[in-house]
Formats: C-alpha cells, sequence, structure tokens
C-alpha cells in the first residue's frame, strides 16, 4: 500500500501540473487513507461499476476540490483506465475539476465540491442501506474547513438522530484552508467534544501514519452497528510527501510550475504501479 | 366558451397528498421526507400507512434534499416535501448540485405556492420559485390547476425518472378536472377551443382563466383557453399551435412576471413566431398578508384581468 500511495501522489503532481490548477495541498494529506480504504478496507465492486451501491460499501468525497486524489484512486483500483488521468480538468473530460456523474464517469455517485452537501448525500444513502437491510458501510471524507458549512451540522443531526450507525466519517483535519489556518478564519474548538455532544462515536486518526491507520480504522469499523454514526478526526498534513508544500495552506489550491514537479517527484520515485 | 362544472372546492395540497399515498401503495421504493410541516403538507396518510418510509427531516431542508439525493442514489423515489419558499430559494445550492447537476430521481414537492397562502405575508408566498427551478437543466417543472389534477401529477412524476418541482398551494379552489383524467408529464392541456385569443395559464389560474373565457364570450370574443401545467418541459407544438391560431396570446400565473411561464412562452414565440403578447403576473413585487382573494385582486391576478388583457392583446394583432 504504501508503493500506492507513493504511485498515487505521483499522479496527484502531475494530474495538476499539467493543466496548472486543481488541489494538491489536501489531495497528498489524504492519499494514505484514501489508499487504506480503496485497497484494503472498504468492500466495494470497481467493476461493473453500479451507481446504487447496493451490496457493497461506498465513498462519498463531501470536499470535492480534493478530486486529484479520489481520480487517481479510483483508477488505480479500476474505477477507470489509469491513462485517463491525463484528461483531468481537460474540455471534454470525464474528470472534471470538481467530481460530476454528469459524464458518468465510473466510481463517482454524485457531484460535489460546493461544500458541505456531501454529508447529507452519504447520510441519506446510508438510510437507504438501512431500511433496505444492506449491511455495507458508508465511508465519507469531508475537509475541516467545510465544518464551517452550517449543512453539515444538520447531517451530524440528522446522522445520530437516526442512528445511522453504517457510516464512518473521516474529517481531513490538516487545519488549513484557502485563507489562512481554520484557527484564523473561523476557529472551531473541541472537536471531539462537538462531535459527542451530537452523539457520535468519536476516534483521533494520525492520518499520514500507517501503523495508526491500521489501528484505528478497524476500531472504527468495531463501533459500527452500536446505533451511533462514526466520526474520525483525521490529522494529516497538507502536502504530505513533498517537503516545501508542507507545513502551509499555499497549496491548497495552486499547481507546481515545471521546476517545482521535478523537485517534488524526486521525493516521490517512480514505483512498480507505473506512471499513467 | 365550454362550461365546466365544480366537482368540488379542494386544496391542491390535499391532492398531493393523496397522490403521494397512491404513488406509495403502487410503488415500494417511493419514499417521503418532510421538514417539520407534515400536516400543513397533507402527509399523514402516506405516514400513517407506511412509516418506515416516512423521513421526519426537522427543520433542516439543505440536508433534507441532500439525503433525498442519497436515498435517490440507493434506489429510492424521495418526495421531499415542504414550502415552496423553502424548497426552492433555500436550498437552490443543494437543488443544483446534489439533485440537478447530479441527476437524482428527486420529487421536489412545494406547497403554499405564491399569493395564495395569504395571511402568513411575504416571507412565505414565493412568487420566484418556477423561474429558480426552470433554470436547472434537465429539472421538470409542474404546477397543475386542481386537486385531480395535482394528485393525478404526483402519481405521474412518480413513475419519471430525473428530478422534478411539483409546485401546488393552501386555498381551497374549484375542483373541475375529471378525476380518472391521466397526468401527461408535458403535455398541453385543451380546455376551450377559440379563435380569437389564446390563453395560457397555470395552477390557480386556469380556472380564472375559464371564468375569463366567459367574460370574453359575454362581448363575443372566442378564447382559446389551454392548461399548461408543466413549464418545464413546454409544449412547443401545442403552444406554437395555438398562438398561430388565434394570432395573439395572454399567459396568466401566479408567479413573477419575470422567470415565469409567460416568460418561457414570449422565448418561444419570439424565436418561432413573433405573436402579441399579454402578460397576467406580478409585475416585480413581493405579496404581504391579506386573504387569497384580497391578495389576487390588489396584485391584479383576476378573470377580469385576464379579460382586459386579451382584450388588449386582440387590439394588438396586425
Amino acid at each position: 500500500m504504501a508503493t500506492m500511495a507513493t504511485q498515487i501522489r505521483r499522479d496527484v503532481l502531475r494530474m495538476v501540473h499539467a493543466v496548472s490548477s486543481g488541489h494538491p495541498g489536501g489531495s497528498l494529506g489524504c492519499v494514505d487513507y484514501f489508499t487504506a480504504l480503496h485497497f484494503h478496507f472498504m468492500k466495494h465492486k470497481a467493476q461493473p461499476f453500479t451507481m446504487n451501491g447496493r451490496g457493497e460499501d461506498v465513498f462519498f468525497l463531501s470536499n470535492g476540490h480534493i478530486s486529484p486524489v479520489y481520480y487517481s484512486t479510483l483508477a488505480r483500483s479500476g474505477y477507470f483506465p489509469v491513462s485517463e488521468l491525463a484528461t483531468f480538468r481537460k474540455l471534454n473530460t470525464r474528470l472534471q475539476g470538481h467530481p460530476a456523474t454528469h459524464e458518468h464517469l465510473p466510481g463517482i455517485r454524485v457531484a460535489t465540491g460546493s461544500l458541505g452537501q456531501g454529508l447529507s448525500v452519504a447520510a441519506g444513502l446510508a438510510l437507504q442501506k438501512k431500511i433496505d437491510k444492506d449491511p455495507h458501510t458508508v465511508w465519507v471524507v469531508t475537509g475541516d474547513g467545510e465544518l464551517q458549512e452550517g449543512q453539515i451540522w444538520e447531517a451530524v443531526m440528522f446522522a445520530a438522530h437516526r442512528k445511522l450507525d453504517n457510516m464512518i466519517v473521516a474529517v481531513d483535519f490538516n487545519q488549513k484552508q484557502i485563507d489562512g489556518s481554520t484557527g484564523d478564519v473561523m476557529g472551531l474548538t473541541e472537536w471531539t467534544s462537538k462531535f459527542l455532544a451530537f452523539g457520535w462515536e468519536v476516534l483521533e486518526l494520525e492520518g499520514n501514519n500507517w501503523d495508526d491507520i491500521m489501528s484505528v480504522v478497524p476500531r472504527a469499523q468495531y463501533k459500527l452497528g452500536g446505533g451511533k454514526p462514526v466520526v474520525i478526526i483525521m490529522k494529516t498534513e497538507m502536502g504530505q510527501g513533498v517537503d516545501f508544500m508542507m507545513g502551509t495552506h499555499a497549496w491548497h489550491g495552486k499547481a507546481p510550475n515545471d521546476d517545482q514537479l521535478a523537485k517534488a517527484l524526486a521525493q516521490l520515485p517512480e514505483t512498480e504501479h507505473k506512471d499513467y | 366558451m365550454k362550461s365546466y362544472e365544480i366537482l368540488g372546492q379542494k386544496d391542491t395540497r390535499s391532492g398531493f397528498g393523496a397522490g403521494l399515498h397512491e404513488a406509495g401503495k403502487r410503488n415500494s421504493n417511493v419514499v417521503a421526507l418532510c421538514a417539520d410541516l407534515t400536516g400543513s403538507l397533507m402527509m399523514d396518510a402516506f405516514k400513517d400507512e407506511f412509516p418506515e418510509r416516512f423521513i421526519q427531516a426537522g427543520i433542516a431542508e439543505a440536508n433534507m434534499i441532500g439525503v433525498s439525493a442519497g436515498l435517490a442514489i440507493g434506489g429510492k423515489i424521495p418526495f421531499a416535501g415542504t414550502f415552496a419558499n423553502f424548497a426552492t430559494g433555500r436550498v437552490y445550492d443543494q437543488i443544483r448540485q446534489s439533485v440537478a447537476y447530479s441527476h437524482k430521481n428527486v420529487k421536489i414537492c412545494a406547497s403554499h405556492a405564491g399569493l395564495t397562502l395569504g395571511e402568513d405575508g411575504a416571507t412565505h408566498q414565493i412568487l420566484e420559485d418556477i423561474g429558480l427551478m426552470k433554470m436547472l437543466p434537465g429539472m421538470v417543472v409542474i404546477n397543475p390547476c386542481d386537486y385531480n389534477q395535482t394528485k393525478a401529477a404526483t402519481m405521474a412524476i412518480a413513475e419519471y425518472n430525473g428530478p422534478c418541482y411539483l409546485r401546488f398551494g393552501r386555498p381551497k379552489w374549484p375542483v373541475f378536472i375529471p378525476e380518472d383524467m391521466p397526468f401527461e408529464i408535458g403535455k398541453a392541456l385543451m380546455l376551450n377551443e377559440g379563435k380569437d385569443v389564446t390563453i395560457f395559464a397555470t395552477g390557480h389560474m386556469v380556472w380564472k382563466a375559464i371564468e375569463a373565457g366567459h367574460i370574453l364570450a359575454e362581448k363575443g370574443i372566442d378564447a382559446e383557453v389551454v392548461n399548461i401545467h408543466t413549464i418545464k418541459p413546454l409544449d412547443r407544438d401545442a403552444i406554437l399551435a395555438s398562438a398561430k391560431k388565434t394570432g395573439c396570446v395572454v399567459t396568466a400565473e401566479e408567479h413573477q412576471m419575470n422567470g415565469g411561464l409567460g416568460d418561457s412562452i414570449a422565448q418561444l414565440l419570439s424565436r418561432e413566431l413573433p405573436t402579441p403578447m399579454e402578460f397576467v403576473a406580478v409585475d416585480d413585487s413581493f405579496g404581504e398578508s391579506g386573504t387569497p382573494d384580497q391578495l389576487l385582486e390588489k396584485y391584479g391576478l383576476t378573470s377580469a384581468a385576464i379579460a382586459e388583457a386579451a382584450v388588449r392583446a386582440i387590439a394588438r394583432k396586425a
């Protein structure tokens, strides 16, 4: 999985570089968790992709701007050809700037990008699985800045009220957003107590540490079925894996130039999975 | 002018409630959501018979739309109900991204639309919802005219796969559409064939248009009255054929002139068949508190206003 994660980081960098746009920072921070879910924890089927997700685990990305890591992970887990990553953000692509269903990209079940909406949609599918007695899990990633959206808390209330204990939501706690640190822009504190007060199970995770991922995610899974939705406060480093992209919010929505790409890729050598 | 027998006085929201209940009986995938207005939307019959398929969303409309999209992904047919104002303007981006752009089979069910909500006043009297919804690519927009048509429309959209906006209202209103008339999405309904002017009406204003037809008949004017219950997709052929026959057009709706049915028909006619046209609608104004009849009178949404508009339109014919 570590080599796959390295390959996905290379994909992310090359995708955003090719179109001089996109969101590498949060993507790089979430690579390890995406890789662990799609290549280890999730019981999902890439081929043939079925929109309704019946009889399988389903993943939703609520903060759709980290589409590069999502697309690379989907392609490398077999949803569509890896070569298609080269079309990211280009005219007539299925890989829109933010994830969409409009072009029928396998793996995507709802458009996200306008923040705060994906968690509600995921709660709806989790509810459908409850109604239809489908025992599979709905996995969600949201941003931490995204929690500033009011709709998130409507969904948090709803999921607890409906006892959606078939959901595992990871909040990408990188503490950065476009305008700066989340604390400066709109400080939210007491994350764990907030979710506990809303009636959720809460776990904390070092999201760029494999050992921690491999021990905390099973603990989250163990809590499924306990009458409460589960949230993982996942601490990550924006830009993880590229030294000059870490420790700053500067790379939230900025692509590297040619020199920066070369420097970044040098820190992440190509793997057996090969560049697209 | 053909006379229609008034079969009763019923609110269109009750037609929705009855249609939802029937749709729920016919298809176990139909689920219903409501944002704390279950009684107002007459959803109790569905809720009581199918409690496991009724989802109380609380006063959290944005989440209700998202949850509906999620249920639709899983193969359910969600009917999400609240007042028209909270079903559109309040949740526009949620409908745009999670439902319309994502092409989810969600039915947005909007009650208490327009001025006839009455005493609650302008905060609740949305007059912009048709415009908001018809601008969304792929969204079907329906505004039925009476109890029976609303019931039939509710059952029809359950069988249509795609996002729909269904608009209905609060007041008791004349029922005249036969109970067994099937509802065809996108198909204009001819109510009276005439030759001098066409009145295209939607929602509550359809009955006013019929009344206007009688007023005009007394003046020797033969008005064609057409019920455009589906604002999108518009029945282009029926509208063009009627406008060609009569040579002038009046539209009537309980909505802003900007963005409503008249606007859609004007766009069609100006491109395909330029025709003198008059609009009966609210002219760039909010509503206010009052009884439905007082408000319709004050804002010019009456049968007399439609008849006067028809006379003006006829005078403009070349």
